[in-house]
């Protein structure tokens, strides 16, 4: 008999309660699966964002918007090489389903967006054609659009000149992100920014709630966002500059603190896991005392009977971490697939790691004090029962 | 059976401190997922009350049609007056129509444990009849605006929640600069608002008309009447709704997120303690073993010794579910966050443990303690006698 097959005939010994105890791991490490996906699709906005982009908005808020007249003076400032801007149109799907949705400047937005892929020819339909409108391919897959079509959608806040708050665009193009990050961004539309001046009827004309600066590779972005600021400042329309990572960080914040919760949640699981696993580990030591030191009579040392010992509240944790894990990828690519990609849980590389360092403090938690007794045992002591 | 079900109960309860471990294991888990629970739907429900609290049902409020949401929006003056002289709306002691045109914008404020990332909060411009709309909103400190100057008041929860609008303080909008003169607290949703004289919202932000008017109804018939009216009017394009309506509205999207992720946590909580009472109760009958063994030996029947562990299980879960409850109410009652409201702006609302979440956070505890304690009890019924007592 192998020291791993060792372990494992002992862990079964009692197989009830090994795999209720499995099983409480398993819901424990589902739970911990899905709770940091959650939050990291929370937090996604700022990790992937690679190129150095700056956000300009309002001082007072994104949601007043700017005059697109600012462009020239953005442009000139040094390090900056392009900019895009950005107009909320308040698009809304068939009964009520909000859509995010822009109008923009086609040719500058291709610019600073290279992230956003599409073919030539479908950005210069866009750019010519008044009433056009380009959807991310998520958005498009999940409502069937097709290229071609001509797509009701309302504004919540714009009527058109004759007062109806159902316009319709002409969908010209369906872009995809450059990697798997851009393309879980993809839920996205656009829309001409002429168009949109020219047919709304508050007369809302150049206005933006974002403009969007590429910068030149290396430039400062910090002291751009600062001269940026100050050169605004005091006049009616005051701005302020922050890279695209920390505008997504805060737009993140402003629904709160989503990582309190999940681990405030992930606290009480694991405290309660903690209990479970580390009474099983207990009682297990506890009924096989006799046992043990008949192992150490045998010739084991003291330190390969802790090992044992360890080795089975590691192994417990393992596995029942390893297979909640696994769950926990499964149902949220479900969800996932549930929610038509508008709601992408994965489980990436850094919860599988977080979730392998929870695996190993936990068996060393449940593990080191009923390892310490099984190692402190004194043979005669233990044999007579004492 | 009765009174040897109360027997065996006893004996089992009086044990427990000997298996304190596995008992505990019981107590805590659940302790665990009810807190949980609770917590969560406080957060809903704190949400929900601080919303429903906001609203009257004999005032209306009137939108530009289809905008959903106080900031998507606006319309001019003429409409604004033209809406103020419509039928059903009550006329206040100075002969005046009771009604509020209102201009919502948005200022950004930092949270007070941030120091950079700004959040959307709501600046009401109002007019005098504001306040009599609003009885219960009173003020706290300082006083209230003068209007025609640049002076705002702030919201009991802007000022717990925010830095940057204290009494005293100077908040900058648009090249303007405001002072808060005074604070106010209302117990619902205006108290994540800044207020100000709405004439000097309208020179200040290039403004026209306004985004609202809040109009108190005349009569129960009022609101008919005025619906009716503004609808067969030709000038105007508006959506009329009760002020309670409009607000209870925008908790349902909050309520079916908070209750879809309470519902899966609790569902996977509540599984992985059900494994762990099962356990428990497995141990706590083995332990028992030779005990229950004499008991049936000496004429204790089958089912008195299922109702007693049964009993034993259920009182474990039920502690277990007050401890719950109780970490739930001493850590979160009344503890006060904010989120993003319909109109994209800060809410800010207390956690409530309310008494029928209690009870519901106890009937999950009770159900958990049935189906844990269920096996384990029909196994300590069934072992035949001889076994159990050959044991060590």
């Amino acid at each position: 008999m192998t020291k791993t097959s060792f372990v494992v005939a002992n862990l079964f010994r009692k197989r009830t309660r090994t795999i209720l105890t499995l099983l409480s791991v398993i819901m424990a490490f589902l739970l911990f699966g899905l709770l940091q996906s959650v939050n990291t699709v929370f937090n996604a906005g700022a990790d992937f964002v690679g190129a150095t982009r700056l956000m300009v908005q309002a001082r007072v808020s994104f949601t007043s918007p700017l005059p697109i007249s600012m462009v020239p003076k953005l442009e000139s400032m040094p390090g900056v090489t392009r900019v895009a801007y950005q107009q909320w149109f308040g698009g809304v799907w068939q009964e009520n389903t909000p859509l995010i949705m822009f109008s923009t400047d086609p040719g500058r937005y291709h610019d600073v967006y290279p992230e956003y892929v599409m073919a030539d020819a479908q950005w210069q339909t866009f750019a010519r054609t008044r009433t056009g409108m380009i959807a991310g391919k998520q958005l498009a897959e999940q409502y069937g659009w097709k290229i071609g079509q001509k797509i009701p959608i309302a504004s919540n806040i714009y009527p058109q000149k004759n007062g109806s708050k159902a316009w319709a665009f002409d969908l010209v193009g369906i872009f995809d992100g450059k990697d798997e990050d851009w393309k879980k961004r993809t839920n996205l539309a656009y829309i001409q920014q002429d168009y949109f001046d020219e047919a709304n009827q508050f007369g809302v004309k150049g206005r933006a709630n974002f403009f969007v600066l590429k910068l030149a590779d290396g430039a400062n972005a910090e002291a751009i966002s600062h001269s940026i600021d100050a050169m605004f400042e005091n006049s009616p329309d005051e701005t302020k500059t922050q890279t695209e990572k920390d505008f997504n960080i805060s737009f993140v914040k402003q629904v709160g603190d989503i990582g309190l919760i999940v681990r405030w949640i992930l606290f009480a699981v694991f405290f309660t896991l903690l209990l479970v696993v580390g009474n099983t580990m207990a009682q297990s030591v506890r009924e096989r005392i006799p046992e043990l030191a008949v192992l150490k009579t045998l010739g084991f040392t003291d330190g390969s009977v802790l090992g044992f010992v360890l080795a089975e509240a590691f192994a417990l944790c393992l596995f029942g971490g390893l297979i909640g894990l696994v769950l926990a990828s499964i149902s949220s690519a479900l969800v996932s697939k549930g929610t038509g990609g508008q709601f992408q849980l994965t489980l990436d590389g850094s919860v599988w790691l977080i979730g392998i360092v929870a695996i190993v403090l936990m068996s060393l938690a449940v593990g080191l004090l009923p390892a310490l007794r099984a190692r402190r045992l004194r043979i005669v002591d233990a044999l007579a029962g004492r | 059976m009765l009174r040897q079900a109360l027997a065996i109960t006893g004996i089992g309860i009086r044990s427990i401190p000997e298996r304190w471990a596995p008992s505990l294991v019981i107590v805590i888990g659940l302790a665990g997922v009810v807190a949980v629970f609770t917590a969560l739907l406080a957060m809903a429900a704190g949400f929900e009350s601080t919303l429903r609290a906001t609203g009257r049902s004999d005032a209306a409020l009137i939108l530009r049609g289809g905008s959903d949401a106080e900031l998507n929006s606006a319309f001019d003056r003429e409409s604004t007056d033209l809406i103020r002289e419509e039928p059903g709306i009550l006329k206040g002691s100075d002969g005046k129509p009771l009604a509020s045109a209102e201009l919502m914008v948005i200022a950004e404020l930092v949270r007070k444990d941030d120091v950079k990332n700004g959040a959307n909060i709501t600046v009401r411009g109002v007019e005098p009849p504001a306040f009599a709309l609003r009885p219960h909103l009173k003020m706290v400190a300082g006083r209230n605006f003068t209007p025609g100057l640049r002076e705002m008041i702030v919201g009991r929860g802007v000022l717990q929640q925010f830095q940057g609008a204290n009494l005293g303080q100077v908040v900058r909008m648009r090249g303007s600069e405001w002072t808060v003169v005074g604070a106010f607290e209302s117990h619902d949703a205006h108290d994540s608002e800044l207020w100000c004289d709405v004439e000097v919202a309208r020179t200040t932000f290039g403004r026209r008309g306004s985004s609202s008017v809040l109009a108190a109804l005349d009569g129960p018939e009022g609101f008919a009447r005025l619906k009716s009216a503004v609808a067969a009017d030709p000038r105007l394009t508006m959506d009329v709704m009760r002020e309670q309506d409009y607000f209870s509205g925008q908790t349902k999207q909050f309520r079916k997120t908070i209750g879809f992720l309470a519902g899966v946590v609790t569902i996977i909580m509540a599984l992985g303690a059900v494994f762990a009472a099962l356990n428990s109760m497995y141990a706590a009958v083995a332990a028992r073993g030779k005990e229950i063994a004499t008991l049936r030996a000496i004429g204790f029947g089958g089912l008195p010794v299922v109702v007693s562990v049964m009993i034993e299980a259920l009182l474990l879960a039920l502690a277990g579910g007050l401890l719950g409850a109780l970490i739930a109410y001493a850590l979160f009652n009344n503890f006060a966050v904010s989120t993003l409201g319909q109109n994209f702006t800060q809410v800010v609302f207390d956690f409530k443990v309310t008494p029928e979440l209690v009870i519901r956070g106890l009937v999950i505890a009770v159900v958990i303690g049935m189906v844990g304690g269920l096996l384990p009890a029909l196994r300590a019924a069934r072992l035949p006698i001889t076994v159990s007592l050959r044991e060590q």
